[in-house]
């Protein structure tokens, strides 16, 4: 097994989770209603839990302990894409976003449940319940929201138009795309992407949604690659101000 | 005016030198009754409410509320509004006269055996 290929693979992964899950769990005590607040942070952990997970595997390959690698890094090392670590907007955009990562996240676990690598498809496989909810509660209030009313509808529509690039940018090629389909350790962004795009279309359209016209679509790439916008020096600052008053602290 | 730096309230405009308006009509959703299972067979406990504009909702609601720790395996909602209830001021139609003994379980012969049993698991 090419090591260096599934590290590449599970650093990204792990990235994503770990910075969408922050990123999402800023809006708690700040959600639209109590029950969504509890909801949405709800998730919020459940997305950085994943990300541990992965983390965990990366260690077991050698790397380090995984609140190291999560707190310790600089902004430069995140192989996340620059999507999830944009601000959170206004809740339409938080909805969206997580809309169209989550299903681009549940079809990869999806895939990596039969990973040759059986570490990653044994984690695959256990966290498909926490992302079947997470799936359901995206297509429920984009559904929900898409044709309510005129401002619900403008609101969200904006929103689609102002994410999707950025979505576009979860599906960037790694630099092991063709060994990592040779191995059976993963098929690939392309073969995800258009998974992902057949799955998303007939939610979008029950809630009146358009995605934006093919000729407009630019992704916006070099996250994989630790290329990022200046709203994730910020994150990493805070999200890690805890851990290095104390690095080697007992939790 | 103090401008509140508390993202909480500047969020919820809270006016500080004004009076508080009432609630506006549909100012909050209606409420789903919650029921929760633990095991498949078992009976759905009821568990608390949830505010929610339908009964999907509700039930993407409750299943965090109510079902993100320990066993889960069903939820259900139903409406507030669609539970039929006893009224407060009816409550003395449970009250019994005490003279029937006949119509308690503590009156039949098994007793002894109740009693023998609860002896038995307290040793």
């Amino acid at each position: 097994m090419n090591n260096t290929a599934v590290k590449e693979l599970l650093y990204k992964m792990a990235d994503d989770l770990l910075i969408i899950g922050h990123r999402n769990s800023e809006w708690t005590g700040l959600g639209p209603i109590l029950e969504e607040d509890i909801s949405f942070s709800s998730m919020a952990q459940d997305k950085i839990g994943q990300s541990q997970a992965l983390f965990q595997l990366l260690h077991e390959l050698g790397e380090q302990e995984p609140d190291t690698v999560a707190f310790a890094r600089g902004s430069g090392q995140f192989h996340n894409c620059q999507f999830v670590e944009l601000p959170n907007g206004e809740y339409d955009f938080s909805l969206v976003r997580h809309f169209l990562f989550d299903h681009a996240d549940q079809l990869r676990f999806e895939m990596l449940a039969n990973s040759s690598y059986e570490p990653l498809a044994k984690v695959a496989r256990k966290v498909k319940g926490e992302i079947k909810y997470h799936v359901f509660h995206a297509n429920t209030w984009v559904v929900k929201l898409g044709p309510a009313n005129e401002e619900s509808h403008t609101r969200m529509q904006n929103a689609l138009n102002e994410a999707w690039n950025y979505a576009l940018g979860i599906f960037e090629n790694g630099p092991f795309e063709e060994e990592l389909k040779q191995a059976g350790i993963f098929e690939g962004e392309q073969v995800l992407f258009d998974k992902w795009l057949a799955n998303i279309t007939p939610h979008l359209l029950k809630a009146g949604l358009m995605i934006p016209s093919q000729d407009s679509w630019q992704a916006v790439n070099g996250g994989r690659f630790g290329k990022h916008t200046s709203h994730l020096e910020p994150l990493v600052e805070e999200m890690s101000e805890v851990f290095k008053i104390d690095p080697s602290a007992e939790w | 005016m103090i401008k509140s730096l508390d993202p909480r309230v500047t969020r919820a405009e809270i006016e500080l030198d004004n009076a508080i308006e009432p609630l506006k009509e549909m100012d909050q959703w209606e409420t789903f009754e919650v029921f929760h299972q633990k095991r498949r067979g078992d009976q759905h406990m009821h568990v608390g409410i949830v505010h929610a504009p339908n009964a999907e909702m509700a039930i993407l609601f409750a299943k965090e509320q109510y079902g993100r720790r320990g066993l889960s395996v069903n939820i259900w909602v139903v409406k507030t509004r669609d539970v039929f209830t006893t009224d407060y001021d009816d409550s003395d139609i449970f009250e019994t006269v005490p003279e029937k003994q006949y119509r308690e379980a503590g009156g039949y012969k098994v007793m002894d055996k109740i009693n023998k049993y609860k002896k038995s698991v307290k040793a």
